[in-house]
């Protein structure tokens, strides 16, 4: 595909920004929440930064890596950072409620056709598809988030430990991190990670 | 009832806060609290309703609202919305303040490489939970198993792959 000198992505790093009200922070997010299917963060990406202009690209990059640190969501901090970044406390709210509303409807209709059918034969092979397809793309993400790990493999233990405790011992989350994060801290620290 | 909708705060609210490294990390002690401690529904069930987040556009993790809302209805959404993305969002209001003063130190990259095996492990462990209580026929382990390696090893969009799945179990081959 050929590149024109209007293409987004040739965009001048530090361009000037675009001050969105909470009204366009709400409708932003909105339609972000309708369109975002099998993950946000791409178009997130293209709305705030190639289409709507509210930050530039390192900007966005630095609120990102704030909001993988944090606990939540990436795309939900992200809303709420943004938000709060122009308008406050009000602007966080109409950001994050603007990229819950749709989806949440959207699977409250899609729940109750699954409570109502869920004893029709054709509803319930249907689902069981369903299901199998989204644990096949759940062990893409678990591969392709472990992956890195390979050029940390002292960090390979932690990672094993944390599965094999979680997925088969059943450790609850809390203690589970507790033990791990100081283990992991030592571990990353004492070789140098 | 009214104590159904405070364990639902209470048990949200804390994987709200325990959730580095993204949505998929509290799957598993999602599944654990709402299947094992709490009963409130199958594992089976909880499957499906993780499956129909995914299927929805929007943010990871819409399972939150259907588990609300199959637990409790309306005010179950409510209470599960409002403790899953409330405190995780008090939390990066109150970073962003702090976030300039230690974007460079040291700690900070020590802390974030140190929490990545756990984000892994934890993935790696949704995955496992999730597919155990999906898969009980020889087809649909072909399709969790086909899904996989296409999203791993080409870009095809996530959305072909779940209606691909439903198609091919709408078949009900293999299913009794």
């Amino acid at each position: 595909m050929a590149r024109t000198p209007l293409d987004p992505d040739d965009a001048d790093p530090e361009q000037p920004t675009i001050i969105p009200s909470v009204r366009e922070l709400f409708t932003g997010f909105l339609m972000l929440g309708l369109t975002a299917f099998g993950g946000a963060l791409p178009l997130a990406h293209r709305m705030v930064v190639d289409r709507r202009r509210w930050l530039n690209n390192a900007e966005f990059t630095d609120l990102l890596g704030l909001c993988q640190f944090l606990p939540g969501g990436n795309i939900i901090n992200l809303s709420v950072a943004i938000g709060m970044k122009f308008h406050g406390v009000r602007g966080a709210v109409a950001s994050l409620f603007g990229l819950i509303a749709a989806p949440s409807l959207i699977v409250i209709s899609l729940g109750t056709v699954y409570d109502i059918y869920q004893d029709d034969p054709h509803i319930r092979h249907l689902f069981a598809g369903l299901a199998a397809a989204a644990a096949g793309l759940l062990i893409s993400m678990a591969i392709r988030i472990s992956l890195p790990l390979r050029q940390r493999k002292p960090l390979i233990t932690v990672a094993a430990l944390c599965f094999v405790g979680v997925a088969f011992m059943r450790w609850p989350l809390l203690p589970t991190m507790l033990l791990l994060t100081p283990l992991s801290v030592f571990i990353t620290w004492r070789f140098k990670l | 009832m009214t104590s159904t909708l405070w364990a639902l705060a209470f048990i949200f609210t804390q994987l709200s806060l325990l959730a580095f490294g993204g949505g998929n990390t509290i799957l598993p002690e999602m599944q654990r609290q709402v299947v094992e401690v709490h009963q409130w529904m199958s594992a089976e069930t909880f499957s499906s309703l993780f499956a129909l987040g995914q299927a929805a556009p929007g943010p990871n993790l819409m399972v939150v609202t259907l588990v609300g809302w199959h637990v409790a209805g309306w005010m179950g959404v409510l209470v599960t919305t409002l403790a899953k993305f409330g405190p995780s969002s008090i939390v990066t209001v109150l970073a962003l303040f702090t976030w300039e003063r230690f974007k460079d130190r040291p700690w900070r990259r020590l802390v974030q490489v140190a929490i990545s095996p756990i984000t892994s492990g934890l993935f790696l462990a949704s995955a496992v939970v999730i597919t155990q209580a999906s898969v009980h026929t020889w087809l649909l382990g072909g399709i969790t198993a086909v899904c996989a390696w296409l999203a791993v090893t080409t870009r095809i969009h996530p959305l072909w792959l779940l209606a691909a799945g439903s198609l091919i179990g709408l078949t009900g081959i293999g299913q009794n």
